[in-house]
């Protein structure tokens, strides 16, 4: 037997409604269907009434869901991918984000973003929403990489009394497996060091961690280095302490992400570790994002785009030359 | 005269107690509105203001017909007169316009942008439509909560509005779920300077509510009797069960945009036809005529709104506004210990 990292996440969605009967889903497909990946399959018939199908009207979804947590609800929109979250920018950002400044009224609602790239899916099923959202003062943006932090990290979500996007990669939904879920069950803010090293550190998320720790493993094998793996959990809060004390212990930085290149969550990694950590470096700190394109279709290229344990490795190894 | 038949006719099926209240929201919402309007141009109140001068019968409808407490009002930029028949108290608008600590935005919003959501008055954005769907949210929640039996959730749009994908989003998913949800289009001719014709090409937007599968109503938005009866009806059938339910209210918007705008824009023959008509005057009249209230009467509430709106602004004004040095500066309720 074993978990996948879409089963956690169905299974936190079950805990949530079984234990808090605050909580309902609301979703395009979720019902009957059980959803495009499944993360909400059977949940309907157990739960009726609390796991509805929405229009497909994203932005409707989201003000919905404002509305009801005003009222006391924990909503969980799921969004069918990332890259239609683009419609409900606006409730997203001006409604949910702004409400507790605003008014003083706290707006709990999780918003599950179906994110990232897979072979074949091509510029609008492929998408990175983190940076976007965590730009916006007034949200909490997670983007767990493993199948234990996909579970209990939706569980805290749901528990935190302020919106949270929820990025769950696509890649990991069925790939990625574990025997059970157990995990540190560290609070969100806090990174997690995956893979201990000394020689330079690779700060990654979401399924960028598992590149990262292949392109570990290969210059492990290759020439002997020791590569720490940070993996960020949360990018907003983003847990800077973490990332400084692994690279005061590496002396290097390599910022690791699937999103696109300008701006984003390696750019404040690195801006943020130069500022506050400038003395600790022994060699200028290095990005690698996707490419600057849309993403592409065709599996050819998309393992082209995104970053890959090849593109890591040489990365890694002018980290290291310098 | 039509307006005397028609208030006669009216004043039959009309309870006396409910069109008092739409009136007297009217007059005071249009008395604290001409003080913001001095306020604003003497340099008093920074940032816009924005009046629903000609708008208040439709809007004092809606917020009197509603039960405090109970039911969802989601107002919008012109709905002074509706916040107050809900039951908003003036001194929220004068601390918000103001910039009091002590209002309920504390000076983190100002303006029309304020409201108490946890009393069922949801704080509007600046992007239109988004409040529909929030509404639906709310009564969603009613719902699920076994608490919906007899609630309303209301909020109003302007012409300009009915042109978002969130209104469209909004009222199809309440539509959809068939929520008690009453949305009243204020069709003022214009989207700050963008005539209708600009704006749909459909020929009366009440033909949009079949289209949405809620029921529609048509008023004049000048004539206080029919706002009352034509609004309050629609909430009376959206409580009782009959789903949603559009009213479009035909009217002109007889201010700016905002007070920093003039307006110059519109014709001269709208503000002289049936829509230029001023509300408050033809609601006098009609209140008169009716025998739901006396000159006296009506004389002596302006003269006590007066008093109250003198005394909200001379109380805001006295009221501290925010200090940066004391400002909490978080936008979220977690504690993160700093850390963004």
């Amino acid at each position: 037997m074993s978990v996948t990292y879409v089963d956690a996440i169905r299974e936190a969605q079950e805990k949530l409604l079984r234990e808090d009967p605050r909580v309902f889903l609301y979703g395009q497909d979720i019902s009957k269907f059980g959803g495009a990946f499944k993360a909400t399959k059977g949940l309907a018939e157990e739960f009726p009434g609390r796991v509805l199908d929405s229009p497909i009207s994203e932005d409707a979804m989201i003000g919905m869901a404002v509305g009801a947590a005003i009222e006391g609800m924990r909503p969980i929109i799921e969004m069918q991918f990332a890259d239609f979250s683009s419609i409900a920018f606006n409730q997203i950002v001006n409604q949910a984000a702004t409400h507790f400044y605003r008014t003083g009224v706290p707006v709990p609602l999780t918003v599950r973003l179906p994110s990232g790239g897979t072979p074949g899916s091509g510029p609008f099923h492929s998408q990175s929403m983190e940076a976007l959202y965590a730009h916006y003062p007034g949200l909490i943006v997670v983007t767990p990489a493993t199948v234990s932090d996909a579970y209990h990290m939706l569980l805290d979500a749901v528990a935190l009394d302020d919106p949270v996007v929820y990025c769950e990669h696509k890649f990991l939904y069925r790939w990625l497996k574990a025997p059970r879920i157990n995990g540190d069950q560290l609070p969100i803010g806090k990174a997690r060091i995956t893979r201990p090293g000394k020689h330079a550190t690779v700060v990654a998320y979401s399924a960028m961690v598992h590149e990262a720790v292949r392109a570990a493993d290969r210059l492990k094998e290759q020439g002997g280095w020791e590569i720490e793996v940070v993996d960020l959990r949360s990018v907003k809060p983003l847990d800077i302490d973490t990332v400084l004390a692994s690279v005061a212990r590496t002396g290097r930085l390599l910022a690791l992400g699937e999103a696109f290149p300008w701006g984003g969550v390696t750019a404040e990694v690195v801006s943020r570790v130069c500022a506050d950590g400038f003395h600790l470096l022994d060699a200028p700190p290095r990005r690698l994002n996707s490419r600057d394109t849309p993403v592409p279709y065709h599996p050819k290229l998309w393992a082209a785009h995104r970053p890959t344990p090849e593109t890591i490795c040489i990365a890694l190894r002018e980290l290291l030359s310098f | 005269m039509p307006e005397t038949e028609e208030a006669q006719r009216t004043a039959v099926d009309l309870d006396r107690d409910y069109v008092r209240e739409v009136f007297r929201a009217m007059l005071r919402s249009r008395l604290l509105e001409n003080k913001l309007s001095s306020l604003y141009k003497a340099g008093k109140i920074v940032g816009g203001v924005y009046l629903g001068k000609g708008q208040e019968a439709v809007s004092a409808s809606l917020g009197a017909s509603l039960i405090k407490g109970r039911d969802i009002f989601a107002p919008l930029i012109r709905d002074q007169a509706g916040r107050t028949a809900f039951g908003e108290p003036l001194i929220d608008c004068t601390r918000t316009y103001l910039g009091s600590v002590l209002g309920p935005m504390r000076g983190r919003d100002g303006n029309i942008h304020r409201g108490r959501p946890l009393d069922g008055m949801p704080a509007m954005i600046s992007h239109l439509g988004a409040a529909v769907s929030v509404v639906g949210g709310m009564l969603i929640a009613r719902r699920l909560k076994g608490e919906l039996a007899g609630v309303v959730g209301a909020t109003c749009v302007g012409d300009g509005a009915t042109s978002t994908g969130a209104f469209h989003e909004g009222l199809n998913m309440a539509a959809v779920e068939r929520l008690p949800m009453v949305v009243v289009v204020g069709n003022n001719q214009f989207a700050y300077s963008t005539p209708t014709d600009r704006q749909f090409a459909c020929e009366d937007l009440l033909d949009r509510a079949k289209g949405y599968g809620v029921g529609g109503h048509s008023v004049d938005g000048t004539d206080l009797l029919a706002c009352t009866r034509v609004i309050g009806n629609a909430v009376k059938l959206a409580r009782e069960g009959n789903g949603p339910q559009m009213v479009v209210a035909r009217l002109l918007r007889l201010s700016g945009h905002g007070e920093h705008d003039d307006g110059s824009y519109v014709p001269p023959v709208l503000k002289d036809s049936q829509l230029g008509r001023d509300c408050i005057e033809t609601g006098i009249v009609q209140m008169i005529e009716t025998g739901f209230a006396t000159v006296e009467e009506i004389e002596r509430w302006k003269r006590d709104f007066t008093d109250e709106v003198q005394a909200a602004v001379a109380q805001a004004q006295q009221e501290p506004t925010p200090d940066p040095w004391d400002e909490d500066w978080r936008a979220l309720s977690t504690q993160t210990g700093g850390g963004i």
